[in-house]
């Protein structure tokens, strides 16, 4: 498990070589906070904009595509955005993102337990 | 042409640079008769957020204005207040910083040459287009940038908003073998960015030079990055702290970035071709040759070719920090302490992008009462709009969907970030 760093680029070093990666991310699309959107990247791109709370990177959506043109992206791979609510600097954590993410580990822990166990 | 044509170019939302903005062009019977580049990034409260701080939190709460070059606004930073207090950071703590801010030119310069400005040269809409046909370009910059990233983790503290600078030195110095780590990555970086060079000056540039005030930091003997006075093309020779009576900052009416003007009137801009027209001497002898090679002039005054100065900056930054590695010695203490005294202090270092001053005025306990900042975006945005005029005015037979794509690579010369350049001091809508 990798926690980023901030840098969606090296995602794609991170992942080469997986057969299978999750991702989750702050999401803004003028949802209700604490929304959990969930995209299968393996066959299509993330819709762009929707990533992009932070400009100054390189976004997660282009970094998946780039790992995509360079043959490095995993076949599966999944990703989870959580509607945020409060973005500006030194806010604590909103109550609504925080049980979406309660919610959002529990079931992470039992998707990845089963497709650990489908493996073996 | 006879008939009266008019037409408007304009992007809505511009891609491949930092943060947002748009660009409105006008052109009425073959004249440009309007250039407007539009900052609609939310504008941020900085400023105001600052008054009330203290001087030793400064560096901290501005390097959140930029994700790309937190390191510049730290710096500046901690100068001004340096500067303010009596103190002056020297020997290898000033080393360490020095190498940290190369750490940031790197993967700045590499994310810009690679990811955002070659996909215009090589003729493709996007980075991710460009990967498919040109992988190792891709995987180059990946590289590179991560030899920068690796410095500011290891001399930061973090890659992403870096922790271990502070008012007076640094809060932690490596060891000598935690930068012996680096080493390898960057003798790699090193052969990467010569290869920039040599690619980027084998680019179709269109013929276009300006004649703008270049203005720079200078440091007799080295590359201007971390400090020096305020020089210009034009004869401009100033301690930072006469950096307002030289340079005012004016609001327009189609942008929340505040616009920057030579006091008196006249465009100057700042940044990679700047520093090179001026400390050209001071590069390293590596990149000084590689520049010389490829046919680059000093000064460089076609602003297309930018890309070139800026790999040329890249072989610089790999190597001076190579320098800095080797000749390191831990030193005694991470820091030099540093008492408050009330006053206004200044501070101008280089960001990758150029020029970025900063003006604190704090009390005697050290509470910061007034803040201005100036990055060299706000600076460039004069620059840019004369530079999209002329352009245009050079190329009115393009048709539109082409006209427009030339505006935006004109742009991108600047690598500009426009999240740095919007400091609004009244808030009113918060948007995420």
């Amino acid at each position: 498990m990798i926690e980023d760093r901030g840098e969606p680029i090296e995602l794609i070093e991170a992942c080469e070589g997986a057969q299978a990666a999750w991702l989750v991310d702050a999401v803004c699309s003028g949802a209700r906070p604490g929304t959990l959107h969930r995209f299968d990247v393996g066959e299509r791109a993330l819709p762009s904009g929707l990533f992009r709370v932070s400009t100054h990177r390189f976004g997660l959506a282009d970094a998946l595509e780039l790992a995509r043109a360079l043959g490095r992206l995993p076949p599966r791979v999944t990703v989870y955005g959580i509607e945020g609510s409060r973005f500006a600097p030194g806010e604590p954590l909103s109550p609504a993102v925080a049980a979406a993410a309660e919610r959002l580990a529990g079931a992470l822990s039992t998707e990845l337990a089963a497709a650990f166990a489908a493996v073996r | 042409m006879t008939e009266r044509r008019t037409k408007t170019i304009k992007t809505d939302v511009l891609a491949r640079v930092e943060g947002e903005g748009a660009m409105r062009v006008r052109i009425e019977s073959g004249r440009v008769t309007e250039v407007q580049l539009k900052i609609y990034e939310p504008p941020r409260f900085f400023e105001a957020f600052l008054r009330g701080r203290d001087f030793t939190e400064a560096l901290d709460i501005t390097s959140r204005i930029c994700g790309i070059c937190p390191i510049a606004y730290q710096m500046s930073a901690v100068t001004a207040m340096e500067s303010l207090c009596g103190v002056e950071v020297g020997g290898q703590l000033r080393a360490l910083r020095r190498l940290l801010y190369c750490g940031e030119w790197i993967e700045s310069h590499a994310l810009h040459v690679f990811m955002l400005h070659a996909p215009d040269f090589l003729g493709f809409e996007s980075a991710v287009a460009m990967a498919r046909d040109h992988p190792t370009i891709v995987t180059d910059a990946l590289a590179l940038k991560k030899a920068g990233n690796e410095v500011m983790r290891v001399v930061g503290g973090r890659e992403v908003h870096p922790i271990n600078l502070r008012v007076g030195g640094v809060h932690r110095a490596p060891r000598k073998a935690e930068l012996a780590t680096l080493v390898e990555g960057l003798e790699r970086a090193r052969e990467i960015a010569l290869g920039a060079v040599r690619l980027t000056a084998s680019f179709d540039f269109p013929d276009y030079d300006q004649e703008l005030e270049l203005v720079a930091l200078a440091q007799p003997g080295e590359y201007p990055i971390d400090r020096g006075r305020i020089i210009s093309s034009t004869g401009l020779d100033i301690a930072p702290a006469e950096y307002e009576s030289e340079f005012v900052e004016q609001h327009v009416p189609w942008s929340h970035a505040l616009h920057s003007q030579r006091a008196g009137g006249g465009s100057y801009l700042v940044g990679p071709l700047a520093r090179f027209a001026t400390s050209f001497a001071t590069l390293t002898p590596l990149a000084r040759e590689v520049a010389v090679d490829v046919g680059l002039r000093t000064p460089e005054r076609n602003p297309f070719r930018s890309i070139v100065v800026r790999s040329v900056e890249l072989v610089h930054a790999v190597d001076e920090a190579l320098e800095l590695i080797a000749a390191y010695e831990e030193p005694d203490a991470p820091a030099i302490e540093v008492a408050p005294r009330a006053g206004i202090g200044h501070g101008a270092t280089e960001a990758p992008r150029g020029l970025l001053y900063h003006r604190y005025e704090i009390d005697a306990d050290g509470t910061i009462l007034a803040a201005n900042i100036v990055p060299p975006t706000s600076q460039n945005q004069v620059a840019i709009e004369a530079d999209l005029r002329g352009v245009v005015e050079r190329s009115l037979d393009l048709p539109d969907e082409q006209l427009s794509r030339l505006c935006e690579q004109t742009i991108r010369n600047y690598d500009p970030c426009i999240s740095c350049a919007t400091h609004f001091l009244k808030l009113e809508i918060e948007r995420c």
